[in-house]
């Protein structure tokens, strides 16, 4: 089976458990009694460090402030209608949570304590399953946040934010609902486009939330001008 | 096999003009017999038909009479290359009063309307001739300009369809240049270089019989202008081979005289004239339809047809749809998966629109690109709008969701999405074009800014409306039955 399974292991197990099960019987990967080396953030994160960092070759944004995971329990993603996303990610989670800018290391009041990391991610995506998978958090009925700064050296119109998620996600630039990626996505590269927006010469303010089943999650962030090329002669940091 | 007489031709385009019903590739009065290739002069299309006449569009779907150009004759073709519009014509020949002595004329123009100053035709001469003995007949001419040459094309049944080069410059004759046989079995010629190979295209079967005539159009390549031309299976075009492009199809009798329309976008199409069109009393009228490139021949394409389609992406193969909440159908999981081959199967219902509806927001809603699933809210119906114009042998339509009047509109800002009534607002009007791998182009009526705009995928799910690449799949759009 490819993909994330609505129900996994069909066949072998018959677990037709649209329920927690799949939680479960997931995040248990490894035999029981067995302990497996949680693999470290350095495998796809670096310290994200004072310096601006530019976007990559491709223009994504590899800097960000990532929030330790929420939870959110959902045995499956088949329930992330535009609706029910909307609805979960723009309820209040914590303080500041639309206002605010994170600081790296900042712990913030949500059900439970939850810290912010200032991270550089070393691919194109940035891995959110590994990156809570790292810290020893859920991996999987959680709702991401992250945040960054664009410094743009122009005023651009007519400019695109090109994301994809898994699974699906809202993000907000400069406090405006910019793309929404709903149902049980992906995440595949400029899967969801804005409409056309304005990049503001200097500072601009990116907020994305992304929720999770089951599964992988990871998104990807790039802005396109309006002929579709990427924008790379931007700056990201985090204050 | 022979022509239609000048006198049935004269008779046939000088009955009074009439409003006819809307045909499904042109509006007004396309009555015409042998159209010259469509040239742009002044704004306006242009073509020109057997004795003086000829049709004058501004937008390559409604046609009406009025240009003017002097010789009488039959069958002209015209060309532009500079400044000048070269015009070729016969005089004489096609079995008219049963001779096949005939002379192909040149004149030059600056301008093919007859209201611009630069309106005046120069008269070059003869360029090529049948002696009324011999086993040709020179009419129906036909230019093709490539690598820097120009060639003309001619003949009929009568004889081998012969080759000859002309001076672009001046349009006569190159000193010296001898005619050169490339085909039997055709008339009404026409040429094309795409790729390295020249094609010639010829119309086959019997002419002027109205819905009885057996015209159609066929085609040969070769790597050079002289020849050898061969078909798709190797028969010899001057051994009657020839591949089919274009033959008769729903009410559209006889197609024939081909004609090359290369539009912006890389959008080509296709001039000739129908024998009989059906819907106007058999008369012979101008037709435009796609041409298609299909392992390298070319053959005609179709307008898509009235129905109710997925509208899938060639970028991503996503569908079009409304952007609302998915719907799920009710299915027991678990009693399907655990079932046993011999349990009794039943049909489950296909998801109603009632269903599907009941979450559609009351006004505007966007659409997006997702996985088809045979869903109400991903069923497009694409309905010719009569008296809303058109392009280019293809009317404007609307496209609504099926079974409903909510239809697709492009926004002010240039991105697209559903209003929940179609008015026939210019935004709710699209132009859908074939293009020559089969899929379309889907283009909004209402332009507003300098470089014309198409539906695009700038996203794997993301439509909008942005300009027309033709070497990129994300304006390209298929139609598929559901």
């Amino acid at each position: 089976m490819i993909g994330k399974p609505l129900v996994r292991c069909l066949g072998i197990t018959g677990a037709l458990l649209l329920g927690a099960g799949a939680i479960t019987a997931a995040s248990a990967g490894a035999p029981a009694g067995q302990e497996v080396a949680k693999p470290s953030l350095d495998a796809y994160f670096k310290p994200a460090t004072a310096t601006p960092l530019a976007p990559d070759q491709d223009g994504f944004l590899r800097r960000w402030l990532l929030l330790e995971p929420i939870s959110k329990p959902n045995p499956t993603n088949t329930v992330f209608t535009a609706s029910y996303v909307r609805q979960a990610l723009t309820q209040q989670y914590f303080p500041g949570q639309f206002t605010a800018m994170p600081r790296n290391g900042q712990v913030v009041k949500a059900a439970e304590p939850l810290r912010w990391h200032a991270l550089d991610s070393t691919q194109f995506d940035v891995k959110l399953f590994n990156f809570a998978q790292a810290l020893g958090k859920p991996t999987y009925g959680v709702i991401f946040w992250a945040v960054t700064v664009v410094d743009s050296p122009r005023e651009i119109r007519n400019a695109r934010m090109a994301v994809g998620s898994n699974s699906a996600s809202m993000w907000w630039l400069n406090g405006q609902e910019a793309v929404g990626l709903y149902n049980d996505r992906r995440m595949v590269m400029d899967d969801v486009l804005s409409d056309r927006l304005t990049l503001r010469k200097g500072r601009n303010l990116i907020r994305g939330a992304v929720i999770n089943g089951p599964g992988l999650s990871d998104f990807c962030v790039r802005f396109l001008d309006e002929d579709g090329r990427p924008i790379r002669d931007l700056k990201t940091s985090l204050k | 096999m022979k022509r239609l007489t000048a006198a049935a031709i004269g008779l046939c385009l000088s009955l009074g003009f009439h409003a006819s019903p809307a045909s499904a590739q042109v509006e007004g009065e396309p009555f015409i017999h042998d159209p010259s290739t469509i040239v742009l002069s002044d704004g306006k299309y242009y073509t020109f038909g057997t004795r003086g006449g000829g049709l004058v569009s501004e937008d390559g779907w409604t046609w009406r009479g009025g240009p003017e150009r002097p010789g009488g004759g039959v069958a002209p073709d015209v060309i532009k290359i500079g400044d000048r519009y070269y015009m070729s014509y016969a005089v004489g020949g096609g079995g008219m009063s049963g001779g096949h002595a005939s002379q192909v004329k040149m004149m030059w123009t600056r301008s093919l309307d007859p209201k611009s100053p630069d309106f005046k035709f120069h008269d070059i001469g003869v360029v090529a001739s049948s002696d009324g003995v011999e086993t040709v007949d020179a009419i129906d001419p036909a230019f093709l300009y490539a690598e820097g040459r120009l060639w003309l094309t001619y003949g009929t049944y009568f004889g081998p369809i012969r080759i000859i080069e002309l001076d672009p410059s001046t349009g006569l004759r190159v000193a010296g240049n001898q005619p050169v046989d490339v085909a039997i079995d055709m008339e009404a010629t026409a040429m094309m270089y795409r790729d390295g190979w020249y094609y010639l295209l010829g119309t086959h079967g019997t002419c002027c019989d109205g819905p009885n005539s057996t015209y159609h159009i066929r085609v040969g390549r070769s790597r050079s202008p002289l020849g050898p031309y061969v078909d798709h299976m190797g028969v010899p075009l001057l051994r009657g081979g020839g591949k089919m492009v274009v033959n008769a199809r729903g009410r559209n009798i006889g197609p024939g005289h081909f004609g090359l329309i290369e539009l912006p976008g890389g959008v080509e199409k296709f001039s000739m004239h129908y024998e009989a069109d059906m819907n106007r009393s058999g008369r012979s009228v101008l037709g435009i339809e796609p041409l298609l490139w299909k392992d390298g021949w070319p053959v005609a394409g179709a307008n898509v047809r009235p129905g109710t389609y997925e509208i899938q992406s060639e970028r991503s193969g996503y569908a079009l749809g409304l952007a609302t909440d998915f719907v799920r159908i009710p299915f027991n999981a678990r009693a399907s998966f655990m079932a046993k081959p011999t349990d009794p199967v039943s049909p489950v219902a296909d998801q109603t629109l009632a269903d599907n509806a009941a979450v559609w927001p009351q006004g505007t809603t966007r659409v997006d690109l997702a996985d088809y699933m045979v869903r109400p809210n991903q069923l497009w119906t694409i309905t010719p709008v009569p008296g809303a114009g058109g392009y280019f042998g293809a009317p404007f339509y609307k496209i609504t969701i099926a079974g409903t009047e909510r239809a697709l509109a492009a926004t002010a800002r240039n991105e697209v999405e559903t209003v929940p009534r179609f008015t026939g607002a210019a935004e709710q009007l699209w132009q859908i074009d074939q293009l020559t791998d089969g899929s379309y182009r889907i283009a909004p009526k209402a332009q507003s800014g300098p470089k014309p705009l198409a539906l695009v995928a700038i996203g794997a799910s993301t439509p909008t409306l942005a300009p027309f690449d033709a070497n990129s799949a994300a304006g390209r759009w298929t139609f598929r039955l559901p």
